[in-house]
C-alpha cells in the first residue's frame, strides 16, 4: 500500500502543475486542461485520505468533482469556440475587455 | 372677558339703564341688524369699482340702489326709537393685544339713528344729483365709487361702539374728503386744496389720537369702547386733570374736521371740489362728524374741569361771528356757504361748551342744517351748472329761468336766516334757549350772528336770482336729476324743524334718546327776538342789495374793512409765512440738505466698507476654499487615473494576484501558531 505522504506528494506537484498551466499558458484549451489538472489533484487527494480513514465518502465526493469537471470543461469549450469564431484566436491575453 | 360681556349682557345692562326713566321696549329688526347700513355703501363701491365702467349706468346705478336701501334700513332703525325702543349693543373680539382686547362693534342708539338719516337721505339725494351735475365728467365712475366709500366711512363712524373702529372711518373719511376735493386734479389750484384740506384735518387728528389713546388708558389699557371708557370716568379714580387733557384732545379732532377757529383754513378751499362733494361732505355730513364725536363722548367733558368746557365754547364763539362776517364779503356762492357752514358749525361747537342742554339743541340743529344746507350747496350747483361760474357777479336775474332752484333755494335761505316755521328756525330758536338760560354772553353773540346770517343769505339770494342777468349765454333749469333732490330737501327742510317743535311735543328728543332738559321750551320773547334779529338782517340786506349792481355796492362803502374780509384777516396769508413757508422752504431745505450729505454720507460709507470687506472675503473664498475643494477633486481623479492600470482585463492576471493572496494568507495562518 501506498503511503498517505507519498500521495499527497503527488497531489500537491500535480495541483501545481495545474496552477503554472492557469497562470502562465496564453492558449485556453490549455488553461482549461490545466484546471482538468488541478480538479484531478483534488481527486488524488480525496481518495489517498480515503483510502486512510477507510470510508467511501471521500471517493464518493471524488466522483461528484468528475461529473463537474465534465460539464465545466463542455462549457469552457463551448466558450472557446465562440471565442475563436469571434476572434480568430484563442489567446486568452487577447481577451482583455474587462478594463478601463 | 369684556368682549364677551358686550356680547351677553349688553342689552340687559343697557336696557335696564333705561328702565330708570322710561321702559324701552327691545330694539327691533332693523336696528339690530344695522351693522347693514354701512356695509351696503361698501359692496356699491366694490361693485362700482369691478364693473363700474362696463354697467349701463357707469356705476352709478350701485351707488344710489345701496344709498336708498340704506336710507330705508335707516327709517326702520328709526322706527324702533319712535316705538320707543331701546338701544342695541353688540361688538365681537377683533384681537387682543396683551390685556388690551380690541373689539368691532355696533351702538345703535336714538343718537346713532338721527345720524343714519342724515347721512343716508342727503347721500342718496346727492347720488341721484350727481347723475346730472357730473354727467359727462371724465372720471364719473371714479367720483361714484369714492362718494360710496364716503358714505359707508361716514356710517361706520357713527355707528361704532369703540374709538378705534371710529378713527378707522373718520380717516377713511379724511381720504375721501381729499380725493373729492381734488377730483379735478389737473388744476394746481385743486389738488392744492385737496393737500390743504388733508394737511389741515390732520392737524387736529393727531390730538384727537392721542385723546383716545388717553381714554384707552382710563380703562386700564383693558377695552377701547365708549362704554368702558365712561365707567373708567364716573369710578371717579380718574383724575380731574387727565380727563381734561383727553377732553382737550379729542377736541382737537373736532376743530380740524369740523373746521373750527384755528383750523378753520381748509373748509373754504375746499369748494374747489364739485358742488354735490361740498354738499354732502363739507357741509352736511364730514363736518358734522366733529360735533357728533364731542357729543357721543360727552360724558368725558363734562367730567373735565370747566375750562374744557368754556374753551369749546369759546372756540365756537370766535367761528360763529368770524365766519358769518367773512361769509358777507365773498363773491364765490360756494364761499358764501362755505362760511356760512362754519358757523352753522360753530353754533353747535359753542353750544356743546355750554351743557347737556346745549348739547341736544346742538344736535337738533345739526340735524335740521344738514338739510338746508345740502339744499343750498345742490341748489348752488344748479345755479352754477347752468351759468358755469361760481361768481354771484355773473348771475343775477336767474329767478324766471330756473324756477325750481330758485323757490327751493329761497326755502333753504329763508331756513338757514332762520324764518318761522322752516327748520332753522325751530332749531336755532332752541339753541337761543339753551344759551340764555346758562351763559348770556353767548346769548348776544349768537343774535348778532343770527342777524348776519339772514343778511348775508339775502345778500346771496338777491345777487343770484334778482336784477339782471350779466353772466354768459343763456342759463336754463337743471335737468331733473338734479331737481327731485332739490324738491325732496325742501320738503325736508319744511317738516323736520317740526320734529322738535316744543308746541308739537319735541318728539325728536324722544327718539334720539337724549335726556329731556326742562330748557326745551318755547320761551316766546326769545322767539319774538330771534325773528326780529333775522328781519332785521334781511332787511338790511334788501336795502343794500335790491338795486342789483355787478359790483358789490358794500366794497365801496366798507373800503378797507372789505379788503381784510376779502383776504379772510390775513389768517391764510399768516399761516403762509408763519408755518408753510419755513416748513416747505427751510425746513424742507434743511431736511433736503441733511438727507443728502449726512444720511447719504452714512449709508454710502456704510456701504463702501461692506465693498471692501466683501472684496476680502471674495478672495478667500476663492483662492482657498476653492482651491482646498478643487484641489480634493484633482487628487482623486489623478489617483484614479494611475489605479487604473491595475484594472488590466487579463484574466490571468487577476488569478496570479489571487493566488498570490492565497499564499500570503496560508504563510499567514501557518506561522501563527
Amino acid at each position: 500500500m501506498i503511503r498517505l505522504p507519498l500521495v499527497l506528494l503527488f497531489s500537491a506537484l500535480l495541483f501545481s502543475a495545474g496552477v503554472y498551466g492557469v497562470l502562465a499558458r496564453r492558449n485556453a484549451v490549455m488553461v482549461l486542461m490545466a484546471i482538468e489538472l488541478m480538479l484531478n489533484a483534488v481527486n488524488v487527494n480525496l481518495v489517498g485520505f480515503s483510502a486512510e480513514i477507510q470510508d467511501v465518502a471521500p471517493q464518493v465526493f471524488a466522483l461528484f468533482v468528475i461529473a463537474v469537471a465534465a460539464a465545466e470543461v463542455g462549457i469552457g469549450l463551448a466558450i472557446v469556440i465562440l471565442l475563436f469564431r469571434n476572434r480568430a484566436s484563442i489567446n486568452v491575453d487577447e481577451v482583455n475587455l474587462l478594463k478601463w | 372677558m369684556v368682549g364677551a360681556l358686550g356680547f351677553l349682557g349688553a342689552e340687559g345692562g343697557a336696557a335696564a339703564e333705561a328702565a330708570a326713566e322710561i321702559v324701552r321696549s327691545a330694539p327691533n329688526w332693523f336696528a339690530q341688524n344695522a351693522w347693514l347700513i354701512p356695509l351696503l355703501p361698501f359692496v356699491s363701491g366694490a361693485l362700482i369699482l369691478f364693473f363700474g365702467t362696463r354697467t349701463p349706468g357707469k356705476g352709478a346705478g350701485f351707488g344710489i340702489l345701496a344709498v336708498g336701501a340704506s336710507f330705508l334700513l335707516s327709517l326702520g332703525v328709526l322706527w324702533s326709537f319712535v316705538e320707543g325702543g331701546g338701544p342695541y349693543e353688540k361688538s365681537v373680539e377683533w384681537f387682543t393685544v396683551g390685556p388690551l382686547h380690541l373689539e368691532a362693534g355696533v351702538l345703535v342708539d336714538g343718537l346713532t339713528a338721527a345720524m343714519f338719516i342724515v347721512v343716508t337721505a342727503v347721500s342718496l339725494c346727492v347720488h341721484v344729483y350727481s347723475l346730472g351735475y357730473m354727467h359727462g365728467d371724465s372720471r364719473f365712475t371714479w367720483f361714484y365709487f369714492v362718494l360710496s366709500v364716503f358714505t359707508g366711512a361716514m356710517l361706520i363712524v357713527v355707528i361704532s361702539d369703540n374709538v378705534i373702529q371710529l378713527m378707522v372711518g373718520w380717516e377713511i373719511m379724511g381720504v375721501c374728503s381729499y380725493l373729492l376735493i381734488g377730483h379735478w386734479f389737473e388744476e394746481h389750484q385743486n389738488s392744492s386744496a385737496a393737500v390743504k384740506a388733508f394737511i389741515t384735518t390732520r392737524i387736529g387728528d393727531v390730538p384727537m389720537m392721542f385723546g383716545f389713546f388717553a381714554l384707552i388708558a382710563l380703562t386700564g389699557f383693558t377695552s377701547t369702547s365708549f362704554h368702558a371708557a365712561e365707567e373708567a370716568i364716573g369710578s371717579s379714580e380718574a383724575s380731574a386733570l387727565f380727563v381734561s387733557m383727553a377732553a382737550i384732545l379729542l377736541f382737537g379732532g373736532t376743530i380740524g374736521k369740523s373746521a373750527q377757529f384755528p383750523l378753520h383754513v381748509w373748509l373754504p378751499d375746499a369748494m374747489v371740489g364739485p358742488t354735490p362733494v361740498s354738499a354732502l361732505i363739507h357741509a352736511a355730513t364730514m363736518v358734522a362728524a366733529g360735533v357728533y364725536l364731542v357729543g357721543r363722548l360727552y360724558t368725558v367733558f363734562l367730567a373735565a374741569e370747566p375750562w374744557v368746557l368754556q374753551t369749546v365754547g369759546i372756540i365756537g364763539a370766535i367761528t360763529m361771528v368770524g365766519a358769518a362776517i367773512l361769509a358777507i364779503a365773498q363773491d364765490d356762492i360756494k364761499r358764501v356757504l362755505a362760511y356760512s357752514t362754519l358757523s352753522q358749525l360753530a353754533y353747535m361747537v359753542a353750544l356743546l361748551g355750554v351743557g347737556e342742554a346745549g348739547r341736544n339743541a346742538a344736535f337738533f340743529h345739526l340735524f335740521t342744517h344738514a338739510f338746508f344746507k345740502a339744499l343750498l350747496f345742490l341748489g348752488a350747483g344748479a345755479v352754477i351748472h347752468a351759468v358755469h361760474s361760481n361768481n354771484m357777479s355773473d348771475m343775477g336775474g336767474l329767478r324766471k329761468p330756473m324756477p325750481v332752484t330758485f323757490w327751493t333755494m329761497l326755502i333753504g335761505s329763508l331756513a338757514l336766516a332762520g324764518v318761522f316755521p322752516l327748520a332753522g328756525f325751530w332749531s336755532k330758536d332752541e339753541l337761543l334757549v339753551a344759551a340764555q338760560h346758562d351763559q348770556m354772553w353767548l346769548f348776544v353773540l349768537m343774535l348778532a350772528t343770527a342777524a348776519l346770517t339772514a343778511y348775508y343769505t339775502t345778500r346771496m339770494v338777491l345777487r343770484t336770482f334778482f336784477g339782471e342777468y350779466t353772466g354768459h349765454g343763456h342759463p336754463h333749469e337743471a335737468p331733473r336729476s338734479m331737481t327731485i333732490p332739490l324738491v325732496s330737501l325742501a320738503a325736508a327742510t319744511l317738516v323736520v324743524g317740526f320734529l322738535g317743535a316744543p308746541q308739537a311735543g319735541a318728539v325728536f328728543f324722544d327718539w334720539v334718546y337724549l335726556e329731556h332738559p326742562e330748557v326745551i321750551e318755547f320761551v316766546p320773547w326769545i322767539a319774538g327776538i330771534g325773528t326780529l334779529a333775522a328781519f332785521a338782517g334781511i332787511a338790511i340786506g334788501w336795502a343794500v342789495y335790491k338795486d342789483r349792481t355787478v359790483v358789490d355796492p358794500m366794497q365801496r362803502r366798507l373800503g378797507r374793512v372789505w379788503t381784510v374780509l376779502l383776504n379772510r384777516y390775513y389768517i391764510d396769508d399768516l399761516y403762509m409765512a408763519a408755518i408753510v413757508l419755513p416748513v416747505r422752504d427751510r425746513l424742507s431745505a434743511f431736511v433736503y440738505w441733511t438727507n443728502q450729505h449726512i444720511l447719504d454720507g452714512i449709508v454710502n460709507g456704510a456701504a463702501a466698507l461692506a465693498r471692501g470687506l466683501s472684496r476680502v472675503v471674495a478672495w478667500i473664498d476663492r483662492t482657498i476654499i476653492d482651491g482646498a475643494v478643487n484641489g480634493l477633486g484633482q487628487i482623486t481623479g489623478e489617483s484614479g487615473g494611475l489605479l487604473k492600470y491595475l484594472q488590466s482585463g487579463n484574466v490571468q492576471w487577476y488569478a496570479v494576484a489571487l493566488f498570490a493572496g492565497v499564499l500570503v494568507l496560508s504563510a499567514f495562518f501557518i506561522r501563527l501558531p
